[in-house]
């Protein structure tokens, strides 16, 4: 069953196409990535699928609801069951990281202060950070904070995530925990994971599908396995390359 | 699905979806039974719960650490496989006992005591820049390796030039409305001209240079600030570092030369300028003529007064550079610590400067004989 459906995407910014008639799928908890080089269209992909640039035309399905169509109230109760991670985590810088974890809390639910108090540190702790509640981002290191934003993704159990290249700036020890968490949410809160990355070793790790762009255009849809030899040019080159670099 | 609590004494019945959109529906209802509870046992069933997510478990988890709190032991019963499993994904239980050591509460006398000892280091941090300021703008007379070329031009241009008009002005209307509210005192003892006396002293040992302090401690004080913990916040003060410069060398000893020279200066125009402002009174309304009123002030002047002026300038000058720099230099958080800082800044820079006036003023004051 599809969380997210796209089918003939059109989108770009001003008059320059980037995404060109797109059509993709991704399954119920399952990880998705999606690859391609840089300028490709990974990040307007995104963008356009979380509703913050508006496509030309075609149509995106977020749990079988049209999100093109959508009033942005619609969409923004659609988005408490969405939870993203940023490449750069995009914490605010002037709140801790409880403060952080605690934002889509205390603005999409009517808890009691107590219980979100238990929820952040329960989230913090999933991702290993329950010590850190009362740092701010810049006391952090860039794997911590990815952690943090992970942690202020999930806040509100969502049931899909999106992750934009969860490993940028990471070293490929740290690279790798933040993959394995991302797995474990998965299997654990049986999340659908759709991930944006140019990192061939993160993708092997963690990725059920892969979905290849190229000059916005899909190319590749399958396992790693079937995209190393699947007679594409680029995308063998780019697994062959692309390996042991995060 | 509308989640319910059914109490009866102390057995607690939860039906319904135990989750992030129902909790808040029974949480402050469980609370007021709870405390109605008599028996040493309380049971929370859950075996109507439908769907449990995160907040779900938080709630089991408030609810058991509540009944604890009063000595009450809470049975679970009803637990799903589905419940099972929230609990073994969320729950703090594990955590909490390995963490038993960092959740010890401070006392009162403990976070007077933090406190001091927070001050007390804020007071060395700000004495060891002070110290490396002054050395390394010593240093920096000589030696202008590691520091930004044309920056000492650029700093002057903007701390003195810029500041000079805003300066004008502010003087200039201190001494004329000194002037006219001393005057209409003194003309009722036939001693109008001495308001030329009065401005004079005032304006040169006081107003001059706290005036110049206050308005350098909001245009430069600030600036100075906001620059460096942007630098900071933004690691430009770590790639300087790690370039092998010193960033005190770099970004404050400039400011500090600049300031130095253009903070004097300003302070004597400003003492002209509010004696012009008196000299405006003196010959429209008190009918004094221009050559009396100008014997008078040099009469009334002698070099001691010009020179405690312009060594208060130098500390006024000193102090803004140096708070101005500590907290930029100590900014905690990003955008927004930028702006607390800036605050803090002017706002100590305003403080300290007249801490230092009353402590100038007493040790001329004292130290030169009560005529002074």
């Amino acid at each position: 069953m599809s969380v997210v459906s796209v089918q003939h995407l059109k989108s770009g910014y001003n008059d320059k196409e980037v995404l060109k008639q797109i059509s993709l799928e991704a399954e119920k908890e399952h990880i998705t990535a999606i690859l391609g080089a840089s300028g490709c269209g990974k990040t307007t992909l995104l963008k356009n699928i979380i509703g913050l640039l508006p496509p030309w035309s075609g149509s995106i399905k977020i749990f079988g609801k049209e999100t093109t169509i959508m009033e942005e109230p619609q969409f923004n109760q659609l988005r408490h069951n969405i939870g993203v991670l940023f490449q750069n985590g995009a914490l605010l810088n002037s709140l801790t990281t409880a403060e952080n974890v605690a934002i889509p809390l205390e603005q999409h639910t009517d808890l009691q202060p107590q219980l979100i108090s238990r929820l952040v540190t329960m989230k913090l702790a999933l991702v290993g950070l329950k010590e850190a509640a009362d740092y701010l981002p810049s006391e952090l290191s860039g794997g911590m904070r990815k952690r943090v934003a992970l942690a202020r993704a999930i806040a509100l159990d969502p049931n899909l995530l999106f992750c934009d290249e969860p490993s940028a700036g990471l070293d490929p020890l740290i690279s790798a925990n933040l993959d394995r968490l991302i797995c474990s949410l998965r299997d654990r809160l049986g999340m659908t994971v759709i991930m944006i990355s140019h990192s061939v070793p993160s993708v092997e790790r963690v990725s059920d599908k892969i979905i290849f762009l190229e000059e916005g255009q899909v190319v590749f849809v399958g396992s790693v396995k079937e995209a190393k030899s699947s007679g594409l040019q680029n995308v063998e080159i780019f697994f062959k390359e692309g390996k042991g670099t995060e | 699905m509308k989640t319910i609590l059914e109490v009866d004494r102390s057995y607690f019945f939860i039906k319904g979806n135990l989750d992030k959109e129902n909790i808040s529906v029974i949480y402050d209802e469980s609370l007021k039974h709870l405390k109605q509870v008599i028996r040493s046992v309380v049971t929370l069933d859950l075996s109507g719960v439908k769907s449990i997510d995160s907040s779900g478990v938080a709630f089991i988890e408030d609810f058991v650490s509540q009944a604890e709190s009063r000595s009450l032991t809470v049975e679970l019963t009803g637990i799903s496989e589905k419940i099972e499993k929230a609990l073994e994904i969320f729950s703090l239980k594990e955590e909490k006992k390995k963490s038993r050591v960092s959740e010890t509460k401070e006392f009162f006398i403990e976070k007077i005591g933090i406190s001091i000892y927070h001050g007390w280091n804020n007071v060395v941090e700000f004495f060891l820049l002070l110290g490396d300021t002054f050395i390394y703008s010593l240093q920096g007379i000589i030696d202008k390796k590691g520091m930004r070329k044309g920056e000492f031009l650029n700093q002057s241009m903007l701390i003195g030039m810029n500041a000079l008009p805003i300066i004008a002005l502010i003087s200039f209307l201190i001494g004329f409305i000194l002037a006219l509210q001393s005057s209409a005192q003194l003309r009722q003892f036939g001693a109008s001209i001495y308001v030329a006396d009065l401005i004079a002293i005032s304006m040169t040992r006081e107003m001059g240079p706290i005036m110049t302090a206050i308005v350098l401690a909001g245009r430069s004080g600030s600036a100075f600030t906001s620059e460096i913990a942007n630098m900071v916040v933004t690691e430009e003060t770590d790639a300087l570092s790690s370039m092998g410069l010193n960033p005190i060398k770099y970004v404050v000893v400039p400011k500090v030369h600049a300031i130095t020279i253009t903070a004097p200066m300003l302070t004597i125009l400003s003492m002209i300028i509010g004696i012009a402002g008196s000299f405006v009174v003196g010959i429209t309304y008190l009918g004094i003529a221009i050559e009396p009123f100008f014997q008078e002030v040099v009469n009334a002047l002698i070099f001691k007064d010009i020179i405690t002026g312009l060594v208060k300038s130098f500390v006024f000058a000193w102090i803004v550079v140096t708070v101005g720099a500590y907290y930029g230099f100590t900014v905690k958080g990003g955008s927004e610590g930028v702006g607390r800082s800036t605050t803090a800044s002017v706002v100590t820079s305003i403080f300290l400067v007249v801490l230092a006036d009353s402590i100038l003023g007493l040790i001329f004051y004292f130290g030169q004989g009560v005529e002074m």
